[in-house]
């Protein structure tokens, strides 16, 4: 069958054949840079044209609907408008400073693509601490944006960014502790060890009730990491204009753009991993007949389609929901999300140990 | 909460003050000490607006914060005053009154109407029963609109986007009435001295049926997307909290003085055109938070639709002007009408020498005494919260600054 | 209360007031040397109670200027006018501002567009006017501005 894996063995193969494992090695991973860097821009250009869309769906609108068919190719004109404006840094910031925070931001964004199971036996890099490794970089994040709220030498940025500080750091906590609940079930922390897990099952199926607890505190949270409506304080746009990056134009501005889709993706792609099964087809416990019906569906579109349902949901919070207030934010997370996810934890835990998830 | 009467005795005459953009400090009238705070510590200023996504228009704000608490908001007005009263000065009766319609742009009819009436005081002019119960639907139908509007720009200024569409859906089904019959969409200069300037359109009585369909079948999205929400909810009530007293002192009008209990629509209480006649009721809220507002404008546009409903099968037979002279002069004299426009109360007041324009002319417009109480509200409640407070006084600039 | 009784209540509070004939409210004219006692009875004389003030502003004679204030009573719901004429060189008038919150944005307005001067208002600077703009008061009839006013 035609498959991710299928595509890279056969490069490598013709690679080994043709130079020497030294050289095959830079070879791939020049390819795998590129292949991230591409993957990189084409997520945010769907992404962007998929969230207006959405956002025009909802909304009883059209959306785009001039450049190119159905308006799809939209965000291609609009990357073109970004790369020739101006990318202005305002005389009184921190120069080096405001230019370095996009930057960093999208390589924390690039740095997480790297140990997603995109499909089966197609991922860079398995590492075997692989969700710890996207919570710590993840929290990098945090800092991109309170660089640019500081650098830019305005009130707005300042306040956006000591918003956005106060919320990322305290959602990190709940994340962290819905990611734990599944790790507990698993007992690894390896990408491919967790996917392999759910053969039988997603985790959100077998489970239980913590699982699906954890699920929600885990949607609550990337939300509100990725700072994205109904909590966009770090931007909110009817109070601070643009938050943390009103100062940015042009290509520094599409850098945080970009990052945030990319975020987006990235965290819908943890959780479509963790409690969905991440490429593992619908499998149900020992239906060995209709699992195997299930497994003629390619694992890319099971990945896909997972990811970009949980995507599609993240939007759907963003074009209902008013945005909440920054006390009544971290009200939320310090007094509800975080108690609950610890004693879901708990449970799970519990349940863990006793073996009574399937 | 309560200083209706202030024993302010010791204040000081600060004609000189400097102006905030100066880079001075300015005069804190509450404050402590009597030329002007200094900023404390962790204080800073920012100006919110005048191009700011949330105020609306032109409208800057001086807020002194401390992190996100308010300390005080100072209004700078003017940028976009155009100074009608000085224009209406030389402007004839007939003239003057489509000036009125840029005042508050979103109940145009309701602006040329107050003028209307003021002229049609001064002359004693009967005005024909059709084109009373014409100028009172109009009124009505721009009551809906302008609420409507308020409540997707509300919606918007705390964070959703999502119901200003929906509120412009139900909103264009008016504009398209209104284009039918006024001839425009915005500012309709339909009201003359004397009655409406032509006859209804023949579609009018079935468009409006239409209309009234249209918005019984989706009005209950307004509550299931905005009113019923947690967040939503959570981020109006108990703030911004005006009481009954505060709102008098202040000259709160309209749905903004009703959500903190003050009796105050002029519909009811000085009832003009066919207002006596009808069946409504004056939408009364206690709380005097935001929520309470909202609320207010919320279950008035059930009661224009009352109105409306009312109305519509029941247009009289006959004129929809009254006769009126050529060039209108009117006797000497003061003439004062106050109407009830979407925002509250807007006072004209006519002072005439007996010529055919007016000596003087001041419009008591009900955004401007609806500001000055924003920052008495604002004060101790975060910065989140301001937009909240904004949305729900319904600020519309240009009626500010006239 | 009717404008009858009003009338005869304000004559006991104010014997020298001479009352505007014409008009649907009673309209008294104050001298501006009364005025502050005068607004402080209107608020506070229980009969009376005009706790609204719904319109303050100016009117420039060419000789004079006349303050004219709208009142309500939210209680009793009668209105009133008060008129003050003031020297058109040298307008000063007490400011009502502790007594009516309201007069406070309005005055404001009145003070930069007419130029008269609220003793012991709080704040009185320009409102709406940008700065350069003190001493020059646009809605007084004699002023003038050749560029963006236009002669019908």
């Amino acid at each position: 069958m035609w498959s991710f894996s299928q595509i890279a063995n056969e490069i490598h193969e013709w690679l080994s054949k043709t130079f020497n494992p030294t050289w095959t090695l830079i070879i791939e991973m020049v390819l795998a840079g590129v292949a991230v860097i591409g993957l990189f821009a084409v997520l945010g250009l769907i992404l962007v044209i998929m969230e207006r869309k959405v956002s025009a769906w909802i909304q009883i609108r059209l959306g785009p609907n001039r450049v190119g068919p159905k308006g799809l190719m939209q965000s291609m004109a609009d990357t073109v408008k970004l790369m020739v404006k101006e990318g202005l840094t305002p005389t009184g910031a921190d120069r080096i400073m405001f230019n370095v925070a996009p930057i960093i931001a999208m390589i924390v964004a690039m740095l997480l693509l790297a140990p997603i199971a995109f499909a089966r036996n197609f991922q860079l890099w398995d590492l075997n601490i692989g969700v710890l490794y996207v919570s710590c970089v993840s929290s990098l994040m945090v800092i991109s944006v309170l660089m640019a709220g500081w650098s830019s030498n305005n009130k707005y940025s300042l306040l956006g960014a000591m918003r956005s500080g106060a919320q990322i750091v305290s959602y990190e906590l709940s994340a962290g502790l819905s990611i734990l609940t599944i790790i507990v079930f698993v007992g690894d922390l390896q990408v491919s060890k967790i996917i392999a897990s759910q053969e039988t099952g997603w985790w959100i199926f077998k489970g239980h009730i913590p699982a699906i607890i954890a699920f929600i505190t885990f949607l609550i949270a990337v939300t509100a990491e990725t700072n994205r409506a109904p909590f966009d304080l770090a931007e909110a746009e009817s109070e601070l204009t643009a938050g943390f990056h009103t100062e940015y134009s042009g290509m520094k501005f599409a850098l945080f753009f970009l990052a945030e889709y990319v975020n987006v993706f990235i965290v819908c792609a943890i959780g479509a991993t963790l409690f969905l099964g991440g490429w593992m087809p619908f499998h149900i416990g020992n239906w060995t007949d209709f699992n195997h019906v299930m497994d003629y569906i390619p694992s890319s579109v099971w990945f896909f389609g997972k990811t970009f349902f949980l995507i599609f949901v993240i939007m759907w919070f963003r074009w209902t929901f008013p945005r909440l207030r920054i006390d009544q934010l971290l009200n939320l997370e310090w007094k509800y999300l975080l108690p609950i996810s610890m004693i879901n934890l708990l449970i799970a835990t519990l349940m863990a140990i006793m073996g009574w998830h399937f | 909460m309560k200083h209706t009467v202030d024993k302010e005795t010791t204040l000081l005459n600060e004609s000189q003050a400097p102006f905030a953009g100066s880079g001075e400090v300015p005069y804190d009238r509450y404050g402590d000490t009597s030329a002007g705070i200094a900023l404390g510590d962790g204080d800073f200023q920012i100006n919110f607006g005048p191009q700011h996504p949330a105020t609306h228009g032109v409208l800057h704000l001086v807020i002194t914060l401390n992190g996100e608490t308010i300390k005080k908001v100072e209004p700078h007005l003017g940028y976009i005053h155009r100074s009608i009263e000085k224009m209406c000065e030389s402007l004839t009766y007939r003239q003057f009154i489509y000036v009125t319609s840029r005042m508050d742009y979103l109940s145009a009819h309701i602006n040329n109407h107050a003028c209307a009436l003021a002229v049609e005081k001064g002359l004693q002019v009967e005005v024909p029963a059709r084109a009373q119960v014409i100028r009172v639907l109009m009124d009505e139908l721009t009551r809906i609109a302008s609420h409507e509007l308020w409540w997707g720009a509300m919606a918007m200024d705390l964070g959703a986007f999502t119901p200003f569409f929906h509120a412009f859906r139900e909103r264009e089904s008016i504009n398209d009435i209104m284009e039918e019959t006024c001839g425009a969409r915005l500012t309709m200069n339909y009201m003359v001295p004397g009655g409406v300037m032509h006859d209804l359109h023949p579609n009018f009585q079935k468009r409006v049926k239409e209309f009234l369909q249209l918005y019984k079948r989706k009005i209950h999205e307004y509550d299931e997307l905005v009113t019923g929400n947690v967040i939503f909810q959570n981020r109006m009530k108990g703030v911004g909290y005006l009481s009954a007293e505060d709102a008098i002192a202040y000259g709160v009008s309209g749905p903004s003085a009703r959500g903190s209990g003050v009796s105050s629509d002029i519909r009811k209480l000085y009832p003009y055109e066919i207002y006596d006649k009808l069946e409504f009721d004056e939408v009364l809220e206690i709380a005097g938070d935001s929520f309470a507002r909202y609320m207010v404008r919320i279950n008035e546009m059930h009661q224009s639709i009352r109105i409306i409903e009312q109305l519509i099968d029941n247009i009289p037979e006959g004129d929809f002007q009254a006769k009126t002279k050529n060039v209108l002069k009117l006797p000497k004299g003061d003439f004062y009408t106050r109407v009830e426009t979407a925002r509250g109360e807007l006072g004209v007041y006519i002072v005439s020498e007996g010529g055919n324009t007016p000596y003087r002319i001041k419009f008591r417009s009900p955004g401007f005494s609806n500001l000055s109480v924003l920052d008495h509200m604002a004060r101790g409640s975060k910065i989140g919260d301001l937009v909240a407070m904004m949305g729900t006084l319904d600020l519309v600039i240009p009626d500010i600054d006239r | 209360m009717t404008n009858e009784e009003l009338k005869i209540k304000l004559t006991e509070l104010q014997p020298a007031a001479t009352f505007q004939e014409g008009g649907e409210w009673v309209t008294i004219n104050v001298e501006v040397a009364d005025w502050l006692a005068f607004a402080g009875q209107l608020r506070q004389e229980e009969a009376l109670f005009f706790d609204y003030l719904f319109c303050l502003t100016c009117v420039d004679w060419k000789t004079h200027l006349t303050m004219v204030y709208h009142f309500s009573s939210t209680k009793y719901r009668h209105n009133m006018v008060v008129k003050i004429k003031l020297d058109r060189n040298k307008p000063e008038v007490e400011t009502v501002s502790h007594i009516w919150r309201t007069a406070e944005f309005h005055e404001r307005e009145v003070y930069e567009m007419f130029g008269v001067n609220f003793l012991n208002h709080p704040d009185l600077r320009l409102l709406i006017l940008p700065d350069g703009w003190e001493g020059k008061n646009p809605l007084r009839k004699d002023f003038d501005d050749p560029v963006n006013m236009i002669k019908l």
